[in-house]
């Protein structure tokens, strides 16, 4: 499989205090690769270097690569970047206005009008979220009234809406309920035919469920990288035995 | 010492407050009362839509009424895309520096300059310098300066209040930095955007000293952005002063709070309006 994002000698630091330590890792064309370890790791900064939303954070600091189909991200216009790396975030954040408005809010940025394709767009993003068959009468009511879970896979409905090839999720499923993980694992495997993921979580068994490859992460370097099997059940760093038997973390 | 049980505290905290309240709803009562008293009889149609005779003695107070809406219009106009732009350039496309605190504080002492101040400003700039004259556009102009830094700072807050969450969103769906500011912050602060127009506007209406220097106080009805103008309250304030009719000048305050509660009314209906749309 080709290598969709690349990250070399990459290292990060707030304020002079090192977040991320000369990360080495590729993610793969649609696979699902898990990014595990305990909070502090510099799993968000990581992601959030990748689709350059950390552009925005005075006193972030970072050398080394991180190439989008061989080309720097920096060298990338953010918003170009931002359309082909969607990112989930960890607390779903519906945007105020309709479930409609929601899904249609990047289309609409990038100019698509016509009501047609929008509707079309919109059924298309829910479908795959697997929150069609529940908001399908009332995607002119508020998105702010959906329950956790459904607003979670509302902002997902509304990231695959723009088409992007790499989809970043950030704990996406933190704070939700057992059923409502499982609909977004779900729906993460059926789009992985599709789509690219990056999932940090903090679920370790979320991470055995769903992924092709597990990377784990620790006080900001990247320990080992693996199978799913390999990371959980024969891991070669013995920290990484700690984490995922539950010693540390 | 004996100590006062939680309860009653309680109910003494909550007497103390209510007699506060009360007391603050008293005064503007009878403030409102009084004037209404004095001036309700006036309020004629042929005192609201007729011309002025004998400089305010008799007839009516259209002009005055237009002017009042000219120039109220003509300063929002001018000062909410400055005020605006200024918040948003503040907010979203500078970082907090030297530079933005002496802006910030040049507008808070652009806030507390009396506006007789405002007044001799705009008559040696706009109605000397500029050769204006006294009119509705030295007038606006110099009400627009007025009540710039009302809008500059509720719009700043307004904006500042957006949660920044919301901007990420926007921006990891691909938005660029200016499709975030009119799709997702302009929206969301717009009900604090408009309290400050509204009292931008409410100001503007109220005012006299700056409009009695720029504009000048013609009883005639204003046909262009040149010509001289006299608003309901520099109105009320000649009337009053000179001693002319006292009824008139208070028919003429009865109307001029009228307008001002209805202002701030319509603003609430459409902020609440707006509010439940986006909820």
């Amino acid at each position: 499989m080709p290598d969709r994002i690349v990250i070399e000698s990459l290292s990060a630091s707030y304020d002079g205090h090192p977040v991320l330590r000369d990360i080495n890792l590729t993610v793969q064309d649609k696979e699902v690769l898990s990014i595990i370890g305990p909070a502090h790791s510099g799993k968000t900064t990581l992601l959030r270097l990748v689709n350059r939303l950390a552009d925005t954070e005075r006193g972030l600091r970072r050398t080394g690569r991180i190439a989008l189909d061989g080309r720097e991200v920096r060298e990338i216009d953010a918003d170009m970047l931002r359309r082909r790396i969607g990112l989930i975030f960890a607390t779903p954040v519906p945007l105020p206005g309709t479930i409609y408005d929601n899904v249609a809010y990047g289309p609409r940025l990038h100019r698509i009008t016509s009501r047609r394709r929008l509707e079309g767009i919109v059924e298309r993003g829910l479908r795959q979220a697997f929150l069609w068959d529940e908001v399908k009468d009332r995607l002119d009511t508020s998105a702010l009234r959906l329950s956790g879970g459904q607003q979670q896979r509302l902002c997902i409905a509304r990231t695959l809406a723009v088409e992007p090839e790499v989809i970043l999720l950030d704990e996406p499923c933190s704070g939700l309920d057992p059923i409502s993980t499982a609909q977004i694992e779900r729906a993460m495997r059926q789009l992985v035919a599709q789509y690219t993921f990056v999932l940090v979580t903090n679920n370790t068994k979320q991470a055995a469920r769903v992924s092709d490859r597990v990377a784990f992460f620790l006080s900001g370097e990247l320990v080992e990288c693996g199978t799913p099997s390999q990371i959980f059940t024969t891991p070669r760093d013995k920290r990484t035995d700690d984490y995922v038997s539950g010693r540390i973390g | 010492m004996t100590i006062i049980k939680p309860a009653v505290w309680q109910k003494v905290v909550w007497a103390i407050l209510a007699l506060l309240t009360l007391g603050t709803l008293v005064v503007l009562f009878f403030i409102i009362g009084y004037i209404t008293s004095k001036g309700a009889g006036s309020l004629t149609p042929e005192f609201l839509f007729g011309m002025p005779e004998r400089m305010g003695k008799e007839g009516g107070i259209l002009p005055t009424i237009i002017a009042t809406v000219y120039l109220a219009l003509l300063a929002v106009l001018i000062a909410t895309p400055l005020g605006v732009g200024t918040a948003v350039f503040l907010t979203e496309y500078t970082r907090e520096s030297a530079l933005t605190r002496v802006i910030r504080f040049g507008a808070d002492a652009l806030a507390g300059v009396p506006s007789i101040i405002f007044g001799l400003f705009g008559f040696i700039l706009f109605v000397v310098r500029m050769r204006m004259g006294w009119s509705i556009l030295s007038g606006g102009l110099s009400l627009a300066f007025m009540i710039l830094p009302t809008i500059i700072r509720t719009s700043e807050e307004a904006i500042r209040a957006v949660p920044f969450n919301l901007r990420e969103v926007s921006l990891s769906l691909g938005g660029t930095r200016s499709q975030t500011i009119t799709r997702v912050v302009l929206p969301n602060a717009l009900p604090g955007i408009l309290t400050g127009i509204i009292l931008g506007l409410g100001r503007s209406v109220a005012e006299t000293a700056v409009v009695i220097f720029t504009a000048g106080s013609s009883l005639l009805i204003p046909k262009s952005l040149f010509d001289p103008a006299r608003t309901m309250a520099v109105h009320f304030y000649i009337l009053a002063r000179e001693g002319i009719s006292m009824p008139r000048a208070y028919g003429t305050a009865v109307l001029l709070i009228v307008s001002i509660l209805a202002i701030n009314a319509v603003a609430y209906l459409l902020m609440y309006r707006f509010t439940r749309k986006l909820r």
